[in-house]
């Protein structure tokens, strides 16, 4: 048998590279994604959860975490659009104009 | 289901656990591939490995209704927003290894280790229990249940997603919208301005040869030299960027000198000569 | 020789129950001077000659009513009101005490104070702030009335600080020229260094005794140790160099002569400057219980004598040879003083003398400098005497006063002091006695040639200068104290009148000085001799124009001795480095260590500063890292 543990454990290891991979990549785009990334450990630790309490409470966390990372991902492409069209570029570090 | 099948039968353990851990390592060598990978459609790709891996584990978990979503919303719909986006973004651009902030690199890797070793600390300390066992809130009635917690126990929370995600769809129509500075221009002026350019024609269409007969094979010319035009200006940067990094070169690179000048979508450029 | 006591003072009866209106009327004339402005310019010296000479009549009601009195019913004190009620010990009544001793300086300074008011009318009649003028004159009354007449070491020293405070207003009174404001600057800065040695006087007789009263301190003295009182005296000589010119805080009084005439008169030769000898004789039970600072006054006051007549012999500045003079008198008066009871009253009579006299010499100079359209030098005078006829009789007899010739004042009132000198005995009496008598040789000297050089010999006027006699608001006060120096002295004298007047408060001298004894004749014959080589030199030979550089010893006269080399060599350089040494340490120390907290605090943000690299991805990289130090926190403190 599988335990919760087997999940939480990878969780945890998704988790820490999704955040990881937020501050050494430059293209808005793939930071993104490794949101995403973390949005889905933290998913996949809520199922295991539920299953461990026998209850469908972590399921129904889950579903709406999903709901809600969707309606995330569409507005803040959107703004990524928006940005690329003045800008003409998608890295994150242009954003620096509170240097020093 | 596969997967009352996999939950019922005890003898199928050891098969359930190598299962898993083939679909452990790969999920974390796709989320490290992620990561590490300098095209941004790469990463893309790796994502998706990742969130079907992390389908499959919610079906083993009793939970198939979220799988299913996971699958059809997330993979399906979120996935392939992102690559629309890089459609627009530009399909080529990519991150160089160069990193620009001094010491980022480390500092983030040691903050990573310090975040797993917290983790661990909380989740090796926390008890975390056998699972429970396979009641009626596992069997088949899953979707019955959800929709029964859904719609008395969160129901609020239920409206409230519903309105944010009006919100967010409102939203993103007003943040992508562009609004024109000047009148539509008409069919007229569009082609009045085709003619202007002194390319009216579309541009030729690759070469069709005996033995290579592809999009990235240029044609050719009245007098003989390959027309740039004919290539897409995606493919030509590609070959040339391929060859320029000491990699196998497509054909098309070795002819592709640029015998007419181009502009960075691949038109023909008049304004070079001005210059 | 019984100890004088100020103690028994019987309270006021009479006329002395108002006697704060001696001060009241100079005050009021003060405030509305002041206080009224340009409003009362038209009648502004009308007001303050009135207000004068309103406090010497109520002055002479006082001394009728004392002379009407017997014995130790002449000594009243009027309690005015208390300043500060008992703190702990520390209780200061104002009270005014009219005594002998006190009677005699209010008269002299408001009669005098009053013609030399009403000189001033005249004097100051062309200068737009005479109202201004007044005012101060006024001020300064009240100060010095105050001065003599409060029965407590505090109350008198409001009225010695009030009447430095008039000083410098009236030496820098033509402020906006460039020489009057230094001058009282630097009378102000040397009577500062006696104020101290003042004040530490009044805080040890507090410390000893409780109490800053004439009475209670002269009733305790004698219990205190000989070292504490001979402390005080010399403290209190200290603060008598300052207010009166003595070496070594002599240096101010002949800068003091930038200010207009009659001050000169009123406050540097008659009144302010006898201040000193006030103090002293005033204090003498204290002086009288320790001979060490007796005889340290005495040296002062005879080196002063010889140090001013000596100054007086190369000034060709009328007023200041006539400061010098005046320098040297007060060093007669401390000599006269440091003697103890023998001499208290002698010094009391040649300083009321000396008022009338030095006043009349300054009066004329100050004919003469307006007549000359205000240039003091003597030798651009001459030949005066045919054009100014009075100024020329009243200043002959203020001449013949001071060089002590009989009968004029100064012969009845000067002798006596030289005779007490050589009767103290022993080395330092036969030394302070010769000294004397030197210097009134020297004084005989220089005041004869101050005379040929103005009044006789060739007119070596500046062109342009039309002299004739002063008008008679000048000379009518210049008339009246020629007669005070015709007969202050022998009336003053004549049967020891004075030294009986003053016993109950000075003590009884144990000799009566008759004016024949043999050292006067030697004196006179001095006297007559210092005359004679200054006419030989100034009468009979022409004086020339331009000042000749004359000898080693007239160059140091006319450099005032050094003195004013020495007070910034010893004084002035040292402080200087002083201060310039605090300042370096302020900038770079105190200031340094503010200073460098500051830079500290910017460098230290502006290396912080560059923490904001402005990029995304390192602010993420702190929040996370943040996050993780907080869980882990949080995680120890459950653990």
């Amino acid at each position: 048998m599988i335990s919760p543990a087997h999940y939480i454990a990878l969780a945890v290891i998704l988790f820490v590279i999704g955040g990881v991979g937020v501050l050494i990549r430059r293209n808005a785009l793939v930071v993104f994604m490794c949101v995403e990334l973390m949005l889905n450990a933290v998913n996949l630790s809520f199922i295991a959860f539920a299953r461990m309490h026998g209850t469908l409470d972590g399921q129904v966390i889950a579903f709406f975490v999903m709901v809600v990372a969707a309606a995330e991902v569409v507005v803040g492409l959107a703004i990524l659009t928006s940005i690329f069209r003045a800008r003409k570029s998608v890295s994150v570090d242009d954003a620096n104009l509170l240097k020093n | 289901m596969s997967h009352a099948l996999i939950l019922a039968s005890p003898g199928s353990n050891s098969a359930e656990l190598a299962a898993w851990w083939l679909l452990a390592i790969l999920a974390v060598g796709a989320a490290f591939g992620l990561i590490f990978t300098r095209r941004a459609v790469h990463c893309a790709v790796m994502l998706a490995i990742v969130m079907l891996i992390l389908a499959a584990m919610y079906a083993m978990q009793g939970a198939p209704f979220l799988a299913f979503v996971q699958v059809i919303v997330y993979t399906g719909a979120v996935l392939m927003l992102f690559l629309f986006v890089m459609m627009i973004v530009g399909i080529s651009a990519a991150d160089s290894i160069i990193e620009t902030i001094r010491g980022q690199r480390l500092w983030a890797g040691l903050a990573g280790i310090a975040l797993f070793v917290l983790l661990a600390l909380v989740v090796g300390h926390a008890a975390i229990g056998a699972a429970a066992p396979s009641g009626p809130r596992n069997s088949s009635a899953n979707v019955g249940d959800l929709a029964r917690l859904i719609f008395t126990t969160y129901v609020f929370p239920f409206e409230v997603t519903s309105a944010l995600l009006i919100t967010a769809a409102v939203g993103a129509m007003v943040l992508a919208h562009r609004e024109r500075t000047g009148p539509k221009p008409t069919q007229r002026l569009l082609s009045r301005r085709r003619v202007a350019t002194g390319h009216p024609a579309p541009l030729p269409g690759p070469g069709t040869y005996a033995q290579h007969n592809a999009v990235d094979m240029p044609a050719l010319l009245p007098d003989g030299s390959p027309s740039r035009l004919s290539v897409s200006g995606v493919l030509a940067n590609r070959a040339i960027e391929a060859e320029r990094s000491g990699g196998r070169a497509a054909i098309t690179a070795q002819v592709l000198e640029p015998s007419e000048p181009v502009d960075a979508n691949g038109r023909p450029d008049d304004k070079v000569e001005e210059r | 020789m019984t100890l004088t006591s100020a103690e028994v003072t019987l309270p006021a009866v009479g006329a002395v129950h108002a006697a704060w209106l001696l001060l009241a009327f100079p005050s009021f004339g003060a405030a509305v001077l002041l206080l009224g402005g340009k409003r009362t310019n038209a009648w502004g010296h009308l007001l303050g000659v009135t207000m004068s000479l309103a406090s010497f009549v109520y002055g002479v009601a006082l001394f009728a009513q004392m002379l009407g009195e017997r014995g130790a019913g002449r000594s009243r004190d009027d309690h005015v009101y208390t300043w500060v009620p008992a703190i702990g010990r520390f209780h200061v009544p104002i009270g005014l005490q009219i005594d002998q001793l006190s009677i005699c300086f209010v008269l002299l300074i408001t009669g005098v104070g009053s013609l030399i008011l009403i000189y001033a009318v005249g004097y100051m009649a062309a200068d737009p702030d005479r109202r201004r003028f007044f005012g101060y004159l006024n001020l300064f009354i009240a100060a010095m009335l105050l001065l003599v007449t409060a029965d407590n070491y505090v109350g008198l020293y409001i009225g010695w600080e009030g009447v430095g405070l008039a000083s410098y207003l009236l030496i820098g009174f033509w402020y906006y020229n460039p020489a009057p404001p230094v001058a009282a600057k630097k009378a102000f800065v040397a009577n500062r260094v006696g104020d101290a040695g003042l004040t530490l006087a009044i805080f040890l007789m507090f410390a000893q005794f409780g109490s800053v009263s004439f009475a209670g301190v002269f009733s305790q003295v004698h219990n205190a140790s000989p070292g504490v009182v001979t402390a005080l005296g010399l403290l209190l000589l200290l603060g008598a160099c300052g207010k009166s010119a003595q070496l070594p805080l002599q240096s101010w009084l002949l800068d003091a002569m930038e200010g207009p005439t009659p001050v000169s008169a009123l406050i540097h030769a008659a009144t302010m400057v006898t201040a000193g000898v006030y103090l002293i004789v005033r204090s003498a039970p204290i002086f009288n219980l320790s001979s060490d600072a007796r005889l340290v006054v005495t040296i002062v006051g005879a080196a002063t004598a010889l140090f001013g007549a000596l100054i007086g012999c190369a000034k060709d500045d009328i007023k200041k040879a006539l400061a010098g003079s005046t320098m040297s008198q007060i060093g007669y008066m401390m000599l006269a003083a440091g003697l103890g009871p023998v001499g208290y009253a002698l010094a009391i009579a040649h300083l009321l003398a000396h008022g009338f006299f030095k006043a009349g010499l300054f009066l004329g100079a100050g004919a003469v400098k307006h007549e000359m359209n205000d240039e003091v030098d003597m030798r651009r005078f001459g030949g005066l005497a045919t054009v100014m006829k009075i100024t020329f009789v009243t200043f002959t007899f203020g001449y013949l006063a001071i060089i002590g010739i009989p009968p004029f004042s100064g012969f009845f009132t000067k002798d006596p002091i030289i005779e007490a000198a050589f009767a103290k005995g022993g080395t330092s009496g036969a030394l302070l006695g010769t000294a004397a008598v030197i210097g009134a040789g020297i004084t005989a000297f220089y005041m004869t040639r101050v005379m040929f050089m103005t009044f006789a010999g060739r007119k070596r006027w500046d062109d342009g200068a039309h002299p004739h006699e002063a008008p008679p608001v000048m000379t009518s006060p210049m008339v009246i104290l020629a007669v005070g120096s015709l007969c202050a002295g022998g009336f003053l004298m004549f049967s020891n009148r004075l030294i009986d007047f003053l016993a109950p408060v000075t003590g009884t001298p144990p000799l009566s000085h008759g004016f024949l004894a043999p050292i006067s004749d030697i004196s006179l014959a001095v006297v007559v001799a210092g005359a004679a080589v200054a006419w030989a030199m100034y009468g009979r030979r022409e004086v020339p124009v331009t000042a000749p550089r004359g000898s080693f010893a007239t160059v140091a006269a006319r450099k005032d001795l050094y003195g004013d080399a020495f007070n910034e060599s010893v004084l002035m350089r040292p402080g200087q480095w002083l201060t310039r040494l605090s300042v370096f340490f302020d900038n770079r120390g105190v200031d340094g260590l503010v200073n460098s907290v500051a830079a500290s605090m910017g460098g230290t943000s502006g290396r912080l500063r560059r923490s904001q690299t402005g990029f995304v991805r390192s602010y993420a990289l702190f929040m996370l890292a943040g996050a993780v130090i907080v869980v882990f926190a949080l995680l120890l403190v459950r653990l």
